[in-house]
């Protein structure tokens, strides 16, 4: 083999690490960057009536975003109420009972399925509910997000229960416990810290959607009285005043995004969080 | 008395182990039609998207693929536009991803110290976390003007003879609607690769550094030619998710129906135009249009995804073999 000097092969190495230091830090910038953003201007609209009023009409001081503040935790928390038992019983399915071509096939749809562009998912929801109904609605916004909840639940309850060691189903059938009661009474609570990571991170991200509610419940300045109709919500509220010309809507878009981001971030640190506790 | 007593507790341990296993099969029941309810949805998705883009279909037929006229007062619509923008847009996002991602998960798996690949991995996980309109926001009114004053202008001084960087620097169009595309599926595709990464086994990397080659050398002649196939397979998912990629996009893309060669120009890409246009689309035709680029989108991802996903797989089954 040709010798080379050392430091021919020295240098590029030097070089290349610095690279890659210099470039896994590329993404911290930009999440620096949007945090300080966001918080320097979402302060600015923050008040106590940004929580308590109704949005103001353009050109019109001041106002809130009180309905869309409830309208996105009420669709939210229905797509929750859907989504999350569907999903952990798809995931109980592939976990215990799947062994078959049958669960092969749902095991890889669930993974093209998360893959799904939200906005797909908006559009389905539409020819589906919106279509026959004949109007937008909350409940349609909550479908559509359950449907994105769904696949997620399903592949972390399968991941997490396939972690519980077998013994542990062993044993309690052994005791006489039905299927249903091992799974429900022991497996869950063994993988009860990686489900509620699953599970928040899942909501999470359906929390701070857009796409899949601009066709289905579309959005309202008025307070929800119930998910028949369309619902107010702030990741469309934020959308749509920052395409208007009003300064106004504009610093409020901008107290929404704070609110959303924070709101999602909180969840997802939870998420982490919980997993964390069962290391120790 | 005693007779009788035992007589009954017996029946009832036999009602008792009947009743399980009718609350078994239930269940078992119950979880089979949840699995098999995500048939339903992704046949439904495209049986649904099908049935309502059947006017469109019938009026413009596959040259609704090629045309790029989009005029709703005539009523003619091509789909052209919003494809050459998502394929653009695209492309752009994973020039700029995938070798910073490859590069980054080079680092976490290989080079960073325990505690700040960790804080690392942490910030990474927190950009994947940022919902997209907070992307859209901070693009349309921090990062898009920065780019028209700083930086597209110097791009211009320096590659303005390239038809791509013709035009005035406006700070929206085609080349922010891809950088912000970037910055959003980085986080996915460096999680992905470091996982792929992570299954190289230790040992074929640490007999490299034993015969004394730097880092360098075992990252390009051992780890990443192990690896190839899963990074390769990576970047593949992270295409899948950019292509449908919305919000963001529909802040700084500009939303111009028109193939443009130059990045500066504004344009358009399929999920942007739906969610601009759908709600205001009032006739039929319009909207059977609008929901059969909804289809062009849907088929486009479901291939890049199952491609994806079994070409995955099969590396892995390859991987876990190999050690």
């Amino acid at each position: 083999m040709k010798r080379r000097p050392l430091w021919v092969r020295k240098l590029p190495d030097q070089v290349f690490k610095g690279v890659a230091t210099v470039s896994s830090v590329v993404g911290i910038f930009f999440l620096g960057w949007i945090l300080v953003v966001v918080v320097h201007r979402g302060i600015a609209a923050i008040s106590p009536s940004f929580f308590t009023d109704l949005p103001s009409p353009p050109g019109v001081a001041g106002g809130g975003l009180a309905n869309a503040m409830l309208g996105t935790i009420m669709m939210t928390f229905m797509a929750a109420v859907v989504g999350v038992p569907a999903g952990v019983l798809c995931g109980v399915y592939l976990s215990e009972y799947g062994r078959g071509r049958l669960s092969s096939v749902i095991r890889f749809l669930i993974n093209v399925m998360m893959g799904i562009p939200s906005i797909i998912m908006g559009l389905f929801i539409y020819t589906l509910i919106v279509l026959p109904m004949g109007h937008f609605s909350g409940y349609a916004g909550g479908a559509a997000l359950a449907l994105l909840i769904l696949p997620i639940v399903a592949r972390t309850t399968e991941d997490m229960l396939a972690l519980v060691p077998n013994a542990l189903r062993e044993s309690a059938l052994a005791l006489g416990t039905p299927r249903w009661r091992v799974t429900v009474g022991i497996l869950f609570r063994a993988a009860r810290n990686g489900m509620i990571t699953g599970i928040l991170l899942a909501v999470a991200r359906v929390g701070g959607e857009t796409a899949p509610l601009l066709f289905t419940s579309l959005n309202s300045p008025y307070w929800p009285s119930n998910l028949n109709e369309p619902t107010g919500n702030l990741t469309v509220t934020i959308f749509n005043y920052a395409m208007s010309p009003y300064p106004d809507w504009q610093r409020n878009a901008w107290g929404a995004s704070l609110l959303i981001m924070m709101g999602v971030l909180a969840l997802t640190i939870a998420a982490r969080l919980a997993i964390r506790e069962r290391r120790t | 008395m005693a007779s009788i007593s035992r007589f009954v507790e017996q029946e009832s341990v036999a009602t008792r182990s009947d009743r399980h296993r009718r609350a078994d099969a239930f269940f078992k029941g119950l979880t089979l039609a949840a699995a098999c309810l995500v048939i339903l949805i992704m046949v439904g998705i495209f049986l649904q998207l099908v049935r309502d883009s059947l006017p469109s279909l019938r009026a413009f037929g596959l040259r609704f693929l090629i045309t790029d006229s989009w005029n709703p007062v005539t009523g003619k619509f091509g789909a052209l536009s919003s494809i050459y923008g998502t394929l653009v847009s695209t492309a752009i996002a994973m020039l700029i991803a995938f070798p910073l991602s490859l590069v980054s998960a080079i680092f976490l798996v290989e080079l960073a110290p325990a505690r700040l690949g960790r804080l690392v991995g942490y910030g990474i996980e927190l950009l994947a976390a940022v919902p997209s309109i907070i992307f859209g926001m901070w693009g349309l009114f921090v990062f898009a003007p920065y780019l028209a004053d700083h930086v597209q202008p110097g791009l211009q001084r320096v590659l303005g003879f390239l038809p791509l960087f013709q035009g005035p620097p406006m700070g929206i169009g085609m080349l922010p609607a891809g950088i912000i595309l970037a910055l959003m599926v980085l986080p996915f595709t460096t999680a992905v690769m470091r996982d792929v990464l992570r299954m190289v086994p230790p040992m074929v990397n640490e007999a490299a550094y034993g015969m004394g080659a730097t880092t360098l050398e075992v990252v390009r002649r051992v780890t990443v030619p192990y690896a190839v196939q899963g990074i390769l397979g990576a970047s593949f998912l992270g295409l899948g998710r950019a292509i449908g990629e919305t919000m963001a996009i529909t802040f700084v893309i500009g939303n111009d129906h028109g193939v443009n060669a130059s990045l500066y120009a504004a344009g358009n890409s399929i999920a942007s135009t739906l969610a601009n246009e759908f709600t205001e689309a009032s006739d039929p035709l319009y909207r059977s249009s609008l929901i059969e680029l909804g289809l062009v989108l849907f088929v486009m991802t479901l291939l890049v995804q199952v491609v994806a996903h079994l070409w995955l797989r099969r590396v892995k089954r390859a991987m876990g073999e190999g050690q």
